[in-house]
């Protein structure tokens, strides 16, 4: 009794905070028809905005996978003074608004800023795509590391130092022994930095400038097309960034890493 | 954890290269996380502590961070038991299709913000299926919270509960134990840990999130207002000290929940042997 009871309490909280709605904008996307949504997605503006977002998460889901592996590395690794800092730090991203990300670059690289001098330099950050990468960068750092850790620590250090005996060279000890170990849990952030990197709204907000045409990524997309009252616009751009976000939870399940150390 | 010391403790040889990635790795994360933050904290006092606290002691910044604190906490609460009722029905229950609901708990992870906020607004704002229209109140703001939350504390007491024997439930069981007093007395304590740490997660999360708020809570300063997008108004409208005052205190939110999600696991650590 009490089973069922929970099953259709749990069932019914998931469906209409979660199934329900985003079915909605799936119908809302598709009731005038299939080539209204696509004429919606196919527009300059709309292929603009998804091809910015793709090149943004294009550098900086690599930067921080090679990154995120060599952190997690350092901090599982390696000892040093300030490395319970460090690891505190990594973590930050997570638990930090976005907003607070954008606005903490805003003023390193905006004008009087420490890094300001650079726009005198003819290098653009804010308003364009170097600042853009940064949030990005900054908002899904954790992912990898957070991964990879854990899985580091399992596999303890025993045949990496039997192979070093052998004879091998840190890097051949890392690519032979370490990363085998370690590559779908690295698979697996690099799902979840991924979707982070291609939804990321608050901190790419901030930094943007929501230059139309130019410094849109989809997600700034959807909330100008909202905001002008093109709901079926918003609501198309919304359908593609729910098929990417769907893409990802199958791409999940996959690599799910804690299935394969608990067997 | 255990093992965490003790691979730290045996000695390695390849020195060079640790040293290696322990400098690139902690150049990377000041280049990209430490070195904004640093001007972040640093700008927000650059008119001294009197202007940073009158900033930050604007009513409409009071009222803001008054709502974001108590609708996260709210959020929070409402996880601790829906995510624990969920993780529950997915470890311990059998019915069809769970393996497509336990993927979908993964869902508010991967979906922007901003579209979590746009489909909410399509079910429970003006002209919805349901003929409810909660757009720009705070029940609104709560939904929207909870949307992006959910799956913190059911990811976090799933495992858990996987790994927990069910021998002791069972023994309990025949000792006539109820199954509310089987929880009560055995599977919560067992949770709680999990739990906790995930309410505290949802809760940092709950204070900062934007992208899912922004479009359903109407921004109405002293009613639906929070935080985060407090300060984007206020950067918008060229307060940069402003939005930099409150920034400052979002900050040092996220970092104190992050300290006690630590310092409770070491406790933890050291009190299971």
């Amino acid at each position: 009794m009490a089973r069922y009871f929970l099953r259709f309490g749990a069932l019914g909280y998931l469906a209409l905070l979660l199934l329900v709605p985003v079915g909605l904008v799936f119908y809302r996307a598709f009731e005038h028809g299939f080539g209204h949504a696509w004429d919606a997605v196919s527009s300059h503006q709309a292929v603009h905005a998804l091809e910015l977002t793709l090149l943004i998460a294009a550098i900086a889901v690599p930067a921080n996978t090679v990154f995120g592996i060599v952190l997690a590395l350092a901090l599982v690794r390696t000892r040093f003074p300030g490395r319970g800092l460090v690891n505190a730090v990594v973590d930050l991203p997570l638990a930090l608004s976005p907003v607070v990300a954008g606005l903490a670059l805003f003023l390193l690289y905006g004008r009087g800023g420490w890094l300001g001098g650079l726009a005198d330099h003819g290098i653009k950050v804010l308003f364009a795509l170097p600042g853009m990468v940064l949030a990005t960068m900054f908002v899904s750092l954790p992912f990898v590391v957070r991964e990879v850790v854990p899985v580091l620590r399992e596999i303890g250090t025993d045949q990496e130092q039997a192979a070093e005996t052998l004879g091998a060279s840190p890097f051949q000890v890392f690519r032979r022994i370490t990363f085998p170990a370690i590559r779908w849990a690295v698979a697996y952030g690099v799902v979840l930095t991924t979707a982070r990197a291609i939804g990321e709204f608050g901190a790419v907000s901030v930094v943007s400038g929501r230059i139309e045409g130019k410094t849109e990524t989809l997600p700034l997309y959807v909330q100008a097309r909202f905001e002008a009252f093109d709901t079926p616009g918003a609501y198309a751009a919304s359908v593609v960034l729910a098929l990417i976000a769907i893409a990802t939870v199958v791409g999940l399940r996959a690599f799910h890493p804690r299935e394969e150390t608990a067997a | 954890m255990a093992t965490d010391a003790a691979v730290l403790e045996r000695p390695r040889a390849a020195v060079p290269s640790g040293a290696l990635a322990r400098g690139v790795a902690t150049g990377y994360l000041s280049l990209i996380v430490l070195l904004p933050l640093a001007a972040l904290v640093w700008s927000s006092r650059a008119g001294g502590l009197g202007a940073f606290w009158d900033q930050a002691t604007r009513p409409e910044a009071v009222a803001a961070l008054k709502l974001t604190l108590g609708v996260a906490a709210v959020c929070a609460l409402i996880n601790a038991v829906a995510g624990t009722a969920i993780a529950w029905t997915l470890v311990r229950d059998r019915f069809v299709g769970k393996g497509v609901v336990d993927a979908l708990i993964d869902l508010p992870f991967a979906l922007p913000t901003i579209v979590a906020g746009l489909t909410l607004l399509a079910l429970y704002g003006p002209g919805g299926p349901f003929g409810v229209n909660i757009a720009f109140t705070r029940t609104a703001l709560l939904l929207a919270l909870l949307f992006v939350t959910l799956p913190f504390v059911v990811r976090a007491v799933q495992p858990v509960l996987l790994e927990l024997d069910t021998e002791m439930e069972e023994a309990a069981a025949s000792l006539g134990a109820g199954s509310f007093a089987i929880f009560r007395r055995i599977v919560f304590p067992n949770l709680l840990p999990a739990i906790l740490s995930g309410v505290a997660l949802a809760f940092a999360r709950a204070v900062g999130e934007f992208g899912a708020v922004v479009l359903i809570s109407g921004n109405i300063p002293f009613k639906s207002e929070v935080s985060s997008v407090y300060i984007f108004g206020q950067l918008q409208s060229g307060n940069e000290s402003g939005a930099a005052a409150v920034s400052v205190l979002l900050l040092g939110i996220s970092l104190g929940v992050l300290l006690a999600i630590g310092a409770f696991r070491r406790w933890r650590t050291r009190h299971d042997g």
